[in-house]
């Protein structure tokens, strides 16, 4: 199995150690790994304003990049769903059809494909509140959500169990959104920015050292509000604490 | 009408300049939710109750003019004068000439939503016709001369001493009443001297029975039941989509409806109107106001479908964060926000936008609209429609260009990287960055991840990988 790697744009620039324990973890997990250098964006941002016809450069890019691998994996809830639901400025040949079936999550990949049942080299001796972004929770469904009242499940939360020293806290609205919604973080900044306060002070109550996501465009926005509001939390990808980050 | 576009931004950043009013408007909504969410965990059937809910509600749309025509005739078997209304001109006139010719004067009223999309107040006022909401939500809003700003509890976004002070000017109490009974109190003392002496009553209605040629209105204090029955002539106005087939289907809303809305049971009054009073006269208005229309959309047919049980707005984070007036519109926060634009593409075209897609409404509904995917589906519309503002247009083009063009991508990035290294602060953290205003911009690095991959995995492979072309 040939993996293509995709590193958002957001991680590519502000979260560079997200992606390389991405790319590290997948290698100590013993796969065949490449990651395409000319590759750029998903196209969401362009999606989600409404400009569809201004994402099929990307989307085009995207397909180039990655066709020829078994499986696409990145480290972004959000840019799976795009990929995934609705990845369509482009026609849907053959190849793009491919390359959005084989679209993962990293999470979902190392739960579902891999099937990795153990993380020996980690250890991550912090309290943490897990954030799920809307993606990852309402579109890829990796975790149950409190609106269905499904059974719970939580994929990153199965990953995460299996790190020594690692210890939980639920903030008291563990799945209401950040906030962060792409250009909504711009356009509405005012609510985008309360959303964020109220998150990061949700988990920091809840007594969490560190907040985890499986999404940094999340984490780009609530850090930032965090760092403003004087909310002294710290924030990890969950690619770092599984591939054995100390902090 | 002003065509002017809601500026749904700056409305909710006033909004969440005032604290105690924000976090107690978020806070009450937020307990609905949890409310609603207890309710769904006694039922075990909750999700095969949905499922059924949008069956019957779909089946009922792709056959409405059956439907409704099967209860013109049923109703009229009952006794009930029925009307329709092709939109709130129409309906405005029909209600006038109604009252006008049993010389009605003093019209009481429980709460619909329908009536606001007609803006039937005003026009009733002109003819000379005083309007009394017996609703209490309703009627705050009424002396605050405001739109309801929650489909199920429309005052929601003001706080006891709002309430004293505008009691204070029209029913003379005091102004630092702060328990909510004594308000209450007021309210019913002032209101059953005009119950008693009106001369019509008007209601909505929930659902409305093809089969039987009855309807029913669902509420919790009462108030629908005194404006129906006390005077002798009741009016009931009624969107063309509320139908259900049969009786039996009730059920299924009558459960889902108050458990989505407030996170009860039942409303306390669950009201079958059935046919006029022995002496009176009942006149349904069945108003179609854009629904026909609407039905023809493929892509946003499934909003006729909703209940108003206002559960997307309990929900949902920037509705709770910026309120309902902030929207502009008669219908605020998800829900609406899917709906306004078919009413006035120009005005709401800012409403779509005002939410991060996070899909919590969708899964609250008890009819299962997918609202978040029609917010997305009317953002393509929009834009397709040019009613985009000019420079966000171009701002996507521009980055949609770049993003097909690695190397031209690569050169931004470093761009972007010095200018968040070099820049004095306050040139980040400006008026013209919205992102900074109340936030902290992200951290430059030292190396991006691609920089980082070409120095350490890159050069462990034996040559250059040519163009990924195919």
């Amino acid at each position: 199995m040939k993996i293509g790697l995709f590193i958002p744009c957001y991680i590519d620039a502000f979260y560079p150690e997200a992606g390389i324990a991405t790319l590290e973890l997948l290698e100590k997990l013993g796969q065949d790994v490449e990651y395409p250098l000319d590759q750029t964006c998903c196209g969401q941002p362009m999606g989600n304003s409404g400009c569809n016809s201004d994402a099929a450069a990307a989307e085009a890019l995207f397909v180039r990049n990655f066709a020829k691998y078994d499986k696409i994996v990145m480290p972004s809830g959000s840019c799976t769903h795009h990929v995934r639901d609705n990845f369509d400025a482009i026609p849907q040949t053959d190849e793009v059809r491919h390359v959005r079936e084989n679209t993962y999550e990293l999470v979902e990949f190392l739960h579902d494909v891999l099937k990795v049942d153990a993380f020996p080299w980690a250890e991550f001796n912090h309290t943490v509140g897990l954030h799920n972004s809307c993606g990852t929770l309402r579109a890829l469904r990796t975790a149950s959500m409190s609106e269905l009242g499904e059974k719970p499940f939580s994929k990153p939360m199965d990953l995460l169990k299996k790190v020594k020293g690692i210890r939980f806290v639920t903030p008291k609205r563990p799945d209401e959104c950040c906030g962060f919604g792409g250009t909504f973080s711009v356009t509405e900044e005012a609510v985008s920015a309360k959303m964020g306060v109220d998150k990061v002070r949700d988990h920091y109550q809840a007594g969490a050292d560190y907040i985890v996501s499986a999404d940094s465009s999340c984490v780009m926005h609530q850090q930032g509000c965090a760092e403003r509001a004087g909310v002294p939390i710290r924030f990890i990808h969950i690619a770092q604490i599984l591939n054995g980050a100390a902090e | 009408m002003s065509n002017k576009p809601v500026n749904h931004a700056r409305a909710a950043e006033h909004f969440l300049e005032d604290a105690p009013h924000l976090q107690f408007h978020d806070e009450r909504l937020w307990d609905m939710r949890q409310k609603r969410d207890a309710q769904m965990h006694i039922l075990p059937e909750w999700q095969e109750l949905r499922e059924e809910a949008s069956r019957i509600k779909e089946h009922t749309l792709s056959r409405l003019p059956e439907y409704l025509e099967q209860f013109e005739e049923n109703a009229k078997k009952n006794g009930i004068h029925v009307h329709w209304a092709r939109d709130g001109a129409e309906h405005n006139r029909i209600v006038g000439e109604i009252l006008k010719s049993h010389n009605a004067r003093n019209l009481i009223k429980s709460k619909s939503m329908v009536t606001e999309e007609c803006d039937m107040r005003p026009y009733l006022a002109k003819q000379g016709v005083t309007v009394t909401e017996t609703d209490l939500g309703e009627r705050i809003q009424q002396l605050d001369d405001q739109l309801p700003s929650h489909i199920v509890v429309p005052a929601v976004h003001k706080l006891t001493s709002d309430v004293a002070k505008i009691f204070a000017k029209d029913y003379h109490t005091d102004p630092n009443i702060r328990d909510p009974h004594l308000l209450a109190e007021a309210q019913r003392q002032a209101a059953r001297p005009v119950i008693l002496h009106a001369d019509a009553g008007m209601t909505g209605g929930n659902f409305v029975v093809a089969e039987t040629g009855t309807f029913v209105v669902c509420t919790n204090e009462g108030n629908a039941d005194l404006s129906a029955t006390v005077p002798n002539l009741h009016i009931a106005t009624i969107g063309i989509e509320r139908l259900v087939p049969r009786m039996a289907d009730l059920g299924v809303f009558i459960r889902l409806l108050s458990r989505s809305a407030l996170g009860s049971p039942i409303t306390q009054y669950t009201t079958h109107f059935r046919g006029p009073q022995k002496g009176g006269e009942m006149h349904v208005v069945l108003v179609d106001n854009g629904r026909s229309a609407r039905l023809g959309m493929e892509d946003f047919w499934t909003s006729l479908k909703c209940i108003r049980c206002g559960a997307c707005m309990n929900t949902c984070p920037v509705y709770r964060r910026s309120g309902g007036l902030s929207y502009g519109a008669v219908y605020s926060g998800p829900i609406g926000a899917i709906i306004d634009p078919t009413f006035n593409e120009r005005k709401y075209s800012t409403l779509p936008y005002a939410s991060t897609l996070n899909g919590s409404c969708t899964n609250v509904c008890p009819v299962k609209i997918n609202i978040h995917e029609q917010l997305y589906k009317w953002r393509r519309v929009l834009v397709q429609h040019h009613e985009m503002p000019f420079v966000k247009r171009e701002i996507m083009h521009m980055a949609g260009k770049l993003m097909g063009q690695p190397k031209l991508y690569r050169a931004a990035i470093k761009a972007t990287e010095v200018s968040l290294g070099t820049m004095p602060r306050f040139v980040l953290y400006n008026w013209l960055n919205p992102w900074g205003k109340h936030r902290e911009n992200p951290h430059p690095v030292k190396q991006t991840f691609n920089d980082w991959y070409r120095k350490n995995r890159e050069k462990a492979k034996p040559a250059a990988a040519p163009e990924t072309k195919k």
